[in-house]
């Protein structure tokens, strides 16, 4: 093949093919670049006292502990609402829903949620659960935020996890004489488990990434927070690992922590990535 | 026939309905809250002077101006500029990961792809600030390179991503047939690829078109440090300040109940439009890739 195309149409095919192939070169240079810079700057000042301790002008150690532990929160409090409310939607939209309108409606609305950008969210964030509900800054409110802004990742994965799920399966159950929740509860569900973590996992990774919201919802402080008490868990208010790095970049031009909480932040995005894919992979009915 | 539901059945029915119902209920609450909290100030301000005014200086002690348009022509100019770098590179990539590939390398490079849109947009901000800004500071021979520039190559990083995946996804979806008759009529597979599968999943490449520009625009921690922050008119050699960073640069120390501040959720309610507009676009192209 190709012996007899005319050299126009042999240089044509060649340049095309050098296009393809240069594309996809950039491509991953540029990932290899970004890491590799990263990696270069920021995996040197990775230590196990760095993770363990915290900034102390007085005993002059410097730590991310405090910002570690805030992320850790945010991730909890958020996925303990989004994952029921999320999971209740997408039941809602396979299982129940008959009024097609309505079902289209929700499923817009999950739609949309998904392309608003964080910053607006920022906004709302500060206007509802800062202001009006009075939570001020804190990482409470920070997490509400998330809720709205993670919801439409853990609809999606799970809707299309129960739509995967056999119509014999419920027709099962059901003849048996289940009611429609005891086949939720106990086939559906149970049966589209790989979905129902993979949307965990996703909506952890968009926690972990996001900065914005929790900038002007959550705090900036670096400090320890009180974890100990209820009082304390409803009025700490900080910063996550984004958020610390943009304090300690664009505030306090600190770049070598900035770029050691960089790494942390690119091995954890590496293995979120890997869980979602192992869970999508391992935990698929056999 | 008509079966009695037990009050079990119907209360986890009500309890699945409301978790239906809060997504639709965050949408009108996000939607009426931008509403009222950005239009005092447009009110206040005038929408003319606010949406085409040429200046903002919100903290000017006698005289502050309210002027938007700086930051408008920003944002269309950093998606603009984002799209028209991100996009060819986006596209190719994708068509070769989905037909040129051999697939072993497709199978190395997706995960590389996934990763690289999960690299929280904080992280792409710092590489910005301490590789590309001090580049093109050296090689303009400019004053300072936190620039539009910079924004925009950032911003094409940012959407390379999303571009790729959903070109890809709508690439492997044309069917096989199409490129067997295009091969059996003599043309070469690289022909085939680019004259008959790229046509046939424009719709779902215009979707990824119309994703990137939805995620350009609505980008504010990246490019808030790497633009400057200054709301100039643009240009591309010099600072800028972008809608979603209009908001968020001052968002932090504006006075509560301020004009300032009210001002800035107007900022917000102009995003706001501009995002939905897109995702009326995006549906189109969605719908019209069903179709066709």
């Amino acid at each position: 093949m190709g012996a007899n195309l005319s050299p126009a149409r042999r240089a044509w095919n060649l340049l095309a093919k050098l296009a393809l192939w240069l594309c996809a070169a950039v491509t991953c240079a540029l990932l290899l670049l970004v890491i590799g810079y990263i990696f270069l700057r920021g995996a040197p000042g990775l230590s196990w006292e760095l993770l363990t301790s915290q900034e102390s002008v007085l005993r002059g150690t410097v730590g991310i502990l405090p910002s570690i532990l805030n992320t850790l929160y945010v991730i909890a409090a958020s996925l303990a609402v989004v994952l029921p409310l999320g999971v209740g939607a997408a039941v809602y939209l396979t299982e129940y829903a008959k009024n097609r309108r309505l079902a289209g409606a929700v499923e817009f609305a999950a739609e949309t949620l998904s392309g608003i950008p964080s910053i607006l969210y920022a906004l709302v964030g500060v206007i509802l659960f800062c202001n009006t509900l009075g939570l001020q800054k804190t990482l409470l409110a920070g997490s509400l935020t998330l809720v709205i802004m993670t919801l439409p990742t853990v609809i999606r994965t799970t809707q299309e996890s129960l739509r995967t799920v056999p119509r014999s399966y419920r027709e099962g159950a059901l003849g048996l004489g289940a009611g429609r929740w005891r086949t939720i509860r106990t086939v559906v569900l149970p049966s589209s488990v790989d979905g129902i973590v993979t949307g965990c996992i996703l909506a952890v990774g968009r926690v972990v990434g996001e900065s914005a919201v929790l900038m002007y919802t959550a705090g900036l402080s670096t400090a320890m927070q009180d974890f100990s008490t209820i009082q304390g868990l409803l009025r700490a208010s900080g910063a996550t690992l984004t958020v610390a790095l943009y304090v300690y970049a664009k505030e306090r031009a600190d770049f070598a922590i900035a770029f050691t909480i960089a790494t942390l932040l690119l091995i954890l995005t590496g293995l979120i990535n890997l869980a979602a894919h192992l869970a999508g992979r391992l935990l698929r009915r056999g | 026939m008509k079966r009695r539901i037990k009050p079990a059945e119907f209360a986890m029915q009500t309890l699945f309905l409301i978790c239906g119902l809060t997504a639709i209920a965050f949408v009108l609450l996000i939607t009426v809250y931008l509403i009222l909290a950005g239009l005092p100030a447009i009110r206040e301000i005038g929408l003319t002077s606010f949406l085409f005014g040429r200046t903002w200086a919100s903290t000017h002690a006698t005289d502050p101006r309210f002027g938007i348009l700086p930051m408008i022509l920003a944002s269309v100019y950093g998606a603009a500029g984002a799209i028209v770098l991100g996009v060819p590179v986006g596209f190719f990539t994708a068509l070769f990961l989905a037909k040129a590939a051999p697939p072993r390398l497709a199978g190395l490079i997706r995960p590389a792809v996934n990763l690289l849109a999960g690299i929280p947009s904080v992280v792409y901000g710092l590489v910005g600030m301490c590789v590309l800004v001090p580049a093109l500071r050296a090689w303009l021979d400019l004053p300072a390179g936190d620039s539009l520039l910079a924004s925009i190559i950032v911003l094409a990083v940012m959407i390379l991503p999303s571009i790729i995946s959903v070109s890809d996804a709508a690439l492997a979806a044309v069917p096989r047939e199409y490129e067997e008759a295009s091969l059996a009529l003599g043309a070469t597979p690289v022909e085939t690829y680019l004259r008959v599968t790229a046509p046939a999943a424009r719709s779902g490449v215009a979707a990824a078109v119309v994703l990137g520009v939805g995620r350009a625009i609505g980008e504010a921690m990246a490019i808030l440090m790497v633009a400057g922050n200054v709301a100039n008119m643009p240009s591309l050699l010099s600072s800028v300040r972008f809608l979603t960073t209009g908001i968020a640069i001052e968002m932090n120390y504006a006075a509560p109940g301020s004009l300032q501040r009210q001002a800035l959720f107007s900022i917000g309610l102009v995003l706001f439009l501009f995002i939905m507009l897109i995702n009326i676009l995006l549906n189109l192209a969605l719908k019209r890739g069903k179709e066709g």
